[in-house]
């Protein structure tokens, strides 16, 4: 059942407490409605790097390293960034739900490509949300997703999607770099088939820097790991956890699912135990097959969990930076009837293991490899072309004759069809980024320059029939076949690096790694 | 249908530089190499010429835009010069428009001239060209091998082929390339090779190894033209005439609807339709005397045979491997001067190369390399890639 706040306390005024800890966000919701989530899903690159050749290649100089050279790391391809990841989690959780009626769109991350020009608007446009909605980036802090989820449930009414993407970078043979991952998690908000409420919330604020990372740097600067333990997370978080129980009336037993996403190794059991919570109820933290993915990760958890749990169990989300957030959420019944197009679950799964090394520096920007005078393209982007084309190249949109039925890809001033030629004035937008198309042709360039060569390239024929010349990405080892059925993807099309733009486009993929 | 261009204009000079790695050279050197020859094998003086084609492929390297550094080079002073642009088909481009300029009367002697200094950008293969700035926001990048590449696995999958069996025949059209370059003075790539060397070297683009693409060269080609009447007015006696000029472009037909499945070139089949009729050709594989395609890649020979209906459809790989495009092998001879692969493939030169070679052969002044008394050939120029086609075929002949 869909739990109701009106049976529950107003949220009582706070006595001053002797902290310093601002005390003014601790209350239970009280809205009136059953806003929640209404759906979720992820995203997690289907590359990852095996943490024992991390490991091996920084032998020499940092042997320590071994001890966490188990398991792989996601990590982004040349042509993914936190946005095109973020695109990736929303198609995942919004599947073929209508997107006409989200009123806002938050994306949440510290890793985003533009310092400014609005990330969630390159998002929005992607996903086809219309230009009515509004949206907001969030950032600056390991808590900007749940800090931001907590916003939006508290404080929003109307259907929102709530994204959070992170790609952290590590210094190579830093801790970070082997143990860090990449993902995102998309929910959807509103009050219809609500699949888990807020059951209440609080947040701390401390300014206890256990890293940063300044503005326009590449990598954070750390502080000793065991006093980011013993001073950070098993002070900070047990104190809010315990108000967070007493402010939402749940015992520490009944909290099913705990998840902390963190960067230290066993600091959520220490919490637990610490909580007086259940051993069991810790959450996976996807470190075997993910590792680390900023401040998107703990939601990433949440799409993990809520993929697998039954209605009426408790999840208590802990987001811990410049102080801590604690969600207190309830499942419903509704959460039997939604399920992610694949979840983090299929993502995980939908794994291609790599083991070159400066495979990982090189699409991390970390390294400088002759790439040879074809690189020497200027790929300089015409923003107004960009925009006037944006009606087909934002979100992927073929155009389908109303004379001739001809659904043609780019939509050009008339009908592709030599019997037909009518202007476009009488093309109908069709989407192709959900539709199924296989391999007609296809080579793996060896010549071009490519980030990842070889390039594969290739015509996507889809099944309705429209066609066009595609990059194929993140082919595995067993290459192309024509007939391969193939999915569409939002990636990076060129970065431009003289001036630091990266533009998007549409690719696709095989359906198996 | 029109009535054509058949034995209107009469090819009275032809020039062709020396292909090749040409470091002492810049394009306007190239072109003075072909005209100076045009010139001579015409008998005409510079003032003589009434109108000029001058192409260009790439603005990366060469002499930039417009006509004006051609009419500089090649000092062409007050007289219509127009710069001609069609991918790798502005070769034969350029010999339409001289062509057309004196068929229609407005030019009694017009040149037509291309060149290309592709050796000046510092690495191996084309630049990679600009798409502008709307196909830049969606169109992958990709090199001209990929984009012929492709026809292999549309190919394969129609016909069945298994990818050694293409693989062979795809070799074979390059050792019989070596082996006529070797025949041809002016050539780029001069040296025999084995089909294990084919089969076994680099590859470039699935599955086009270094041997399955063609050279890249800088050269120059030049054709002078005129009717026939001034011709033999001007004493002419062996006359080669134009009997028919065709060009086909595709329009997004291949690359946008399911209306190809990726096996042959579209433009390439609608220009040879049209050309056939022009010339008055019915059964081209029993007729032609020789042929000089666009083998800027071995696959693009192959499917061509079947495009220009030598071969039936499936049926170029048997033809190749019979050897019937070999120069002795008692078929149609193919690239009988190296072709692409071997004379050398400067964009803007390549389409006016293979009218040298076909008006040297009808001339009867090929030397090593002289054919026994052909009468008739064709020249297949392909601009663009296999799905956004530019094709431009030219019949030559013997006037009467």
């Amino acid at each position: 059942m869909v739990l109701q706040h009106t049976n529950l306390k107003r949220p009582r005024k706070k006595k001053q407490h002797q902290s310093k800890v601002l005390m003014k966000g601790d209350n239970k919701v009280s809205k009136t409605s059953t806003y929640g989530i209404t759906g979720f899903g992820g995203y997690i690159p289907r590359l990852r790097m095996q943490r024992a050749a991390i490991a091996a290649a920084h032998k020499w100089m940092a042997p320590g390293l071994r001890s966490l050279g188990k398991g792989q790391r996601a990590f982004c391809s040349w042509d993914e960034d936190s946005n095109t990841m973020a695109v990736e989690a929303a198609r995942d959780a919004l599947g073929k739900r209508s997107r006409a009626d989200l009123a806002s769109v938050f994306l949440a991350s510290t890793t985003l490509p533009f310092a400014d020009l609005q990330n969630a608007s390159i998002v929005a446009g992607a996903l086809d949300i219309p230009n009515t909605t509004r949206t907001l980036d969030l950032g600056h802090s390991q808590r900007a997703g749940t800090s931001g989820l907590v916003t939006a449930l508290r404080d929003t009414s109307a259907p929102a999607l709530f994204i959070a993407t992170d790609r952290p970078r590590g210094k190579a043979a830093s801790t970070q770099e082997i143990s860090v991952g990449a993902g995102a998690a998309a929910f959807t908000l509103g009050s219809d088939k609500v699949v888990a409420t807020l059951l209440g919330s609080v947040s701390r604020t401390e300014v206890f820097v256990d890293h940063f990372r300044a503005e326009g740097a590449k990598y954070d600067y750390f502080w000793e790991e065991r006093w980011i333990r013993d001073e950070g997370y098993m002070k900070l978080v047990p104190e809010a956890v315990k108000a967070a129980l007493k402010e939402t009336g749940v015992a520490a037993a009944d909290v099913k699912h705990f998840i902390m996403a963190a960067p230290l190794k066993g600091i959520a059991a220490a919490v637990i135990k610490k909580s007086g919570l259940p051993a069991e109820s810790e959450a996976d933290n996807l470190d075997e097959n993910c590792g680390y993915a900023g401040s998107a990760h703990g939601l990433i958890m949440l799409a993990h969990v809520l993929e697998k749990a039954g209605p009426g169990e408790t999840i208590m989300l802990v987001g811990f930076g410049q102080g801590v957030d604690v969600l207190v959420l309830k499942t419903t019944d509704a959460i039997k009837d939604f399920k992610p197009v694949r979840g983090i679950s299929g993502a995980l799964a939908d794994a291609q293991s790599h083991d070159a090394y400066l495979r990982l520096l090189s699409y991390e920007d970390s390294i400088e490899l002759e790439w040879g005078m074809r690189a020497e393209k200027v790929l300089k982007t015409a923003l107004n072309e960009q925009y006037r084309s944006r009606f087909q190249l934002a979100s992927f949109v073929a155009g389908k004759c109303r004379k001739c039925a001809t659904i043609q890809f780019p939509q050009l001033p008339y009908c592709v069809n030599t019997a037909c030629h009518a202007p476009r004035e009488n093309f109908d937008p069709y989407p192709l980024a959900d539709q199924l198309a296989k391999v007609l042709t296809y080579t793996a360039d060896s010549l071009s320059y490519h980030p990842s060569p070889p390039l594969y390239v290739g015509f996507a024929q889809f099944d309705n029939g429209g066609r066009l010349l595609m990059e194929i990405v993140d082919v595995g080892a067993a290459g192309l076949d024509v007939g391969m059925p193939l999915r569409i993807v939002f990636r990076i099309k060129d970065i431009d690096k003289a001036r630091g733009y990266p533009r998007y486009f549409w690719k696709a993929t095989p359906l198996q790694a | 249908m029109a009535s054509g261009i058949k034995d209107k204009v009469a090819i009275i000079g032809m020039g062709c530089s020396r292909f090749g790695e040409r470091w002492d050279c810049g394009t306007a050197e190239l072109q003075a190499e072909a005209f100076e020859e045009a010139l001579k094998d015409a008998g005409i003086e510079r003032k003589q010429i009434d109108a000029v084609w001058t192409g260009s492929g790439l603005d990366a390297v060469n002499t930039g835009n417009s006509a004006i550094p051609t009419a500089m080079a090649l000092r062409l002073d007050g007289i219509p010069v127009s710069r001609m642009e069609n991918m790798c088909a502005t070769g034969t481009e350029t010999l339409r428009g001289a062509a057309y300029a004196v068929a229609s009367g407005a030019a009694d002697i017009a040149l037509a001239i291309g060149a290309e200094k592709l050796k000046d950008t510092g690495y191996g293969g084309l630049p990679t060209p600009y798409k502008g700035t709307f196909n830049d926001l969606w169109l992958p990048l990709g090199s001209a091998p990929a984009g012929f590449a492709q026809l292999a696995a549309g190919y394969r999958a129609k016909y069945g082929f298994s990818k050694e069996e293409l693989k062979r025949a795809l070799a074979h059209v390059s050792w019989k390339s070596h082996e006529n370059g070797v025949l041809s003075p002016k050539a780029h790539l001069r040296k025999q090779v084995t089909m294990e060397q084919i089969i076994n070297a680099p590859m470039i683009a699935d599955p086009l190894g270094l041997f399955d693409c063609c050279g890249v060269s800088d050269g120059a080609a030049a054709a002078i033209v005129t009717t026939p009447e001034i011709a033999r007015a001007l004493g002419k006696k062996d006359l080669v005439t134009i009997k028919a000029l065709q060009l086909a472009i595709g329009s997004g037909v291949e690359s946008t609807t399911d209306q190809w499945d990726g096996s042959y070139v579209r433009t390439t089949r609608m220009a040879a339709k049209r050309a056939y009729a022009e010339a008055g050709i019915t059964d081209p594989r029993k007729q032609l005397g020789l042929m000089e395609v666009h083998d800027c890649f071995s696959i693009t020979e192959l499917v061509t045979m079947e495009d220009l209906f030598i071969s039936p459809d499936g049926g170029a790989v048997r033809d190749e491997l019979d050897g019937f495009f070999d120069r002795t092998g008692g078929g149609v001879p193919c690239q009988v001067d190296g072709g692409l692969k071997c004379f050398g493939h400067p964009i803007a030169a390549s389409g006016l190369r293979m009218a040298y070679e076909v008006y040297t052969q009808l001339l009867g002044r090929a030397g090593e390399r002289q054919l026994s008394n052909p009468t008739i050939g064709l020249t297949h120029n392909l601009g663009g890639v296999p799905y956004l086609g530019i094709a431009a075929i030219s019949i030559l002949g013997l006037l009467g």
